[in-house]
């Protein structure tokens, strides 16, 4: 019988969820019996494919954070809000009350120290910034939020059991933290 | 005749004048609430202490306790509608709490907490409202101010000083300071006010004192 599948990735992350996430030290080997990883920032594989469970840490910055996302949304059955930030923004959208071409020109262009003829880079390979950044829940539907910044291993184990077992993912109260 | 009534089938004693809150409260029992203090005239901002009075919804801070009501608190339906009220308070701020000083000692956080409230459902609306600094001895945040009132009550009916008001009208109504400029350091105000040190969020905070006590000591943490 073939095992779950999980995807993760991070947005608008900053990688301490993932962190949280093998901060269930010895229980990642059990994990590891237990399901099989598909897209993550732990595993090679460039493209999100049909999975059970996808977890998903930072809110949306970019352009390239929407695509991802609603990719994840197509390709797996149940999608968790892991953390702050997926769940509400987080710290980055402390970023929404300035204009966010004046921010890229004082980070980019307007700031000392800078190399003579520094500009906001331009090239169409890159993500445009979104004017405001969001919550994930704004964008596709979640399933389940995780909350936290980071949520703790006992609160990812506890969900990710939860979810596996076919249980409601509901956590106790010493569980739930928002920061 | 009786003097007490029914919570959640439990005989509560009250006095004449009480309400439904302050002798349940006295006789031991916890209602959820954010904008009731008991030496403060009731506000019913919040209505997180609603309950169910002979079925019907009603605040307990402003509902008189009268012989033989019945009262429910610890309802799911009244657990839910608690969550979605508070989902709609931290949708309508920035709650930011990883980086607040209120973390951990905040009754907005910790009544969500109780609530176990996971997540919003609302889109979140963002509020940019200048912080005030002014002050030599306080900041002022109304981003995370949830309009309990409680400094403005605490300002006018303990010092008389009347610092505080509420101001504006539906989404944008907002905390406002009593002062010619409208900032915090041409009030009245001091530190050691009443009206500094009540506000339940991290709203009003004094300056160069954050981040004091240990996580895991924190009057709010859980073991
Ligand atoms: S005021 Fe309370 S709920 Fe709001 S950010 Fe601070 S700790 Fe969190
Ligand atoms: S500043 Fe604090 S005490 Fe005053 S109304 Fe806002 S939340 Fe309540």
């Amino acid at each position: 019988m073939s095992r779950p599948r999980i995807a993760t990735v991070s947005l608008a992350g900053c990688f301490g969820c993932h962190m949280s996430l093998l901060d269930i030290d010895e229980r990642l080997f059990a994990l590891a019996e237990l399901v099989e990883f598909d897209r993550s920032p732990l595993t090679d594989l460039k493209e999100v494919g049909p999975c059970d469970i996808g977890l998903i840490e930072g809110g949306l910055c970019n352009a390239e954070n929407v695509e991802v996302l609603r990719d994840f949304r197509r390709q797996c059955r149940v999608l968790v809000a892991v953390g702050a930030c997926a769940i509400n923004g987080g710290l980055p959208a402390q970023r929404n009350g300035r204009d966010i071409g004046r921010l890229m020109a004082e980070v980019y262009h307007a700031r000392p120290g800078l190399a003579e003829g520094s500009g906001i880079p331009n090239d169409p390979e890159l993500p445009l910034p979104l004017a405001r950044v969001h919550p994930i829940h704004e964008v596709v539907h979640i399933d389940h939020f995780l909350p936290g910044c980071p949520p703790s291993a006992d609160a990812i184990w506890a969900c990710l059991t939860a979810l596996l077992d076919g249980r409601d993912p509901a956590l106790p109260r010493p569980l739930i933290r928002y920061d | 005749m009786s003097t007490t009534f029914d919570l959640d089938g439990q005989p509560v004693p009250f006095q004449p004048g009480d309400t439904v809150i302050a002798a349940a409260t006295r006789a031991g029992h916890t209602i959820p609430h954010l904008c009731w203090d008991p030496r403060l005239g009731p506000s019913g901002a919040c209505r997180l202490c609603t309950v169910e009075v002979n079925g019907r919804p009603a605040a307990a801070c402003t509902t008189r306790a009268l012989a033989g009501l019945r009262v429910a608190c610890q309802t799911e339906p009244l657990q839910q509608r608690r969550r979605q009220l508070l989902q709609m308070m931290f949708v309508e701020g920035n709650h930011f709490c990883p980086s607040c000083e209120k973390s951990g000692g905040c009754a907005l956080q910790s009544a969500a907490y109780a609530a176990g409230m996971t997540g919003p459902q609302w889109e979140e609306f963002y509020p940019q409202r200048a912080v005030d600094a002014s002050h030599p001895a306080l900041w002022l945040d109304t981003n995370r101010c949830i309009l309990c009132k409680l400094c403005v009550r605490a300002s006018t009916e303990l010092d008389g000083k009347g610092v505080f008001a509420i101001g504006g009208h539906g989404i944008h109504t907002h905390l406002i300071v009593h002062s010619p400029s409208g900032r915090l350091a041409d009030s009245a105000i001091a530190a050691t006010d009443e009206a500094a040190q009540i506000c339940p969020v991290g709203a009003i905070l004094p300056k160069r004192r954050g981040f004091a006590v240990p996580i895991g000591e924190r009057p709010q943490d859980t073991p």
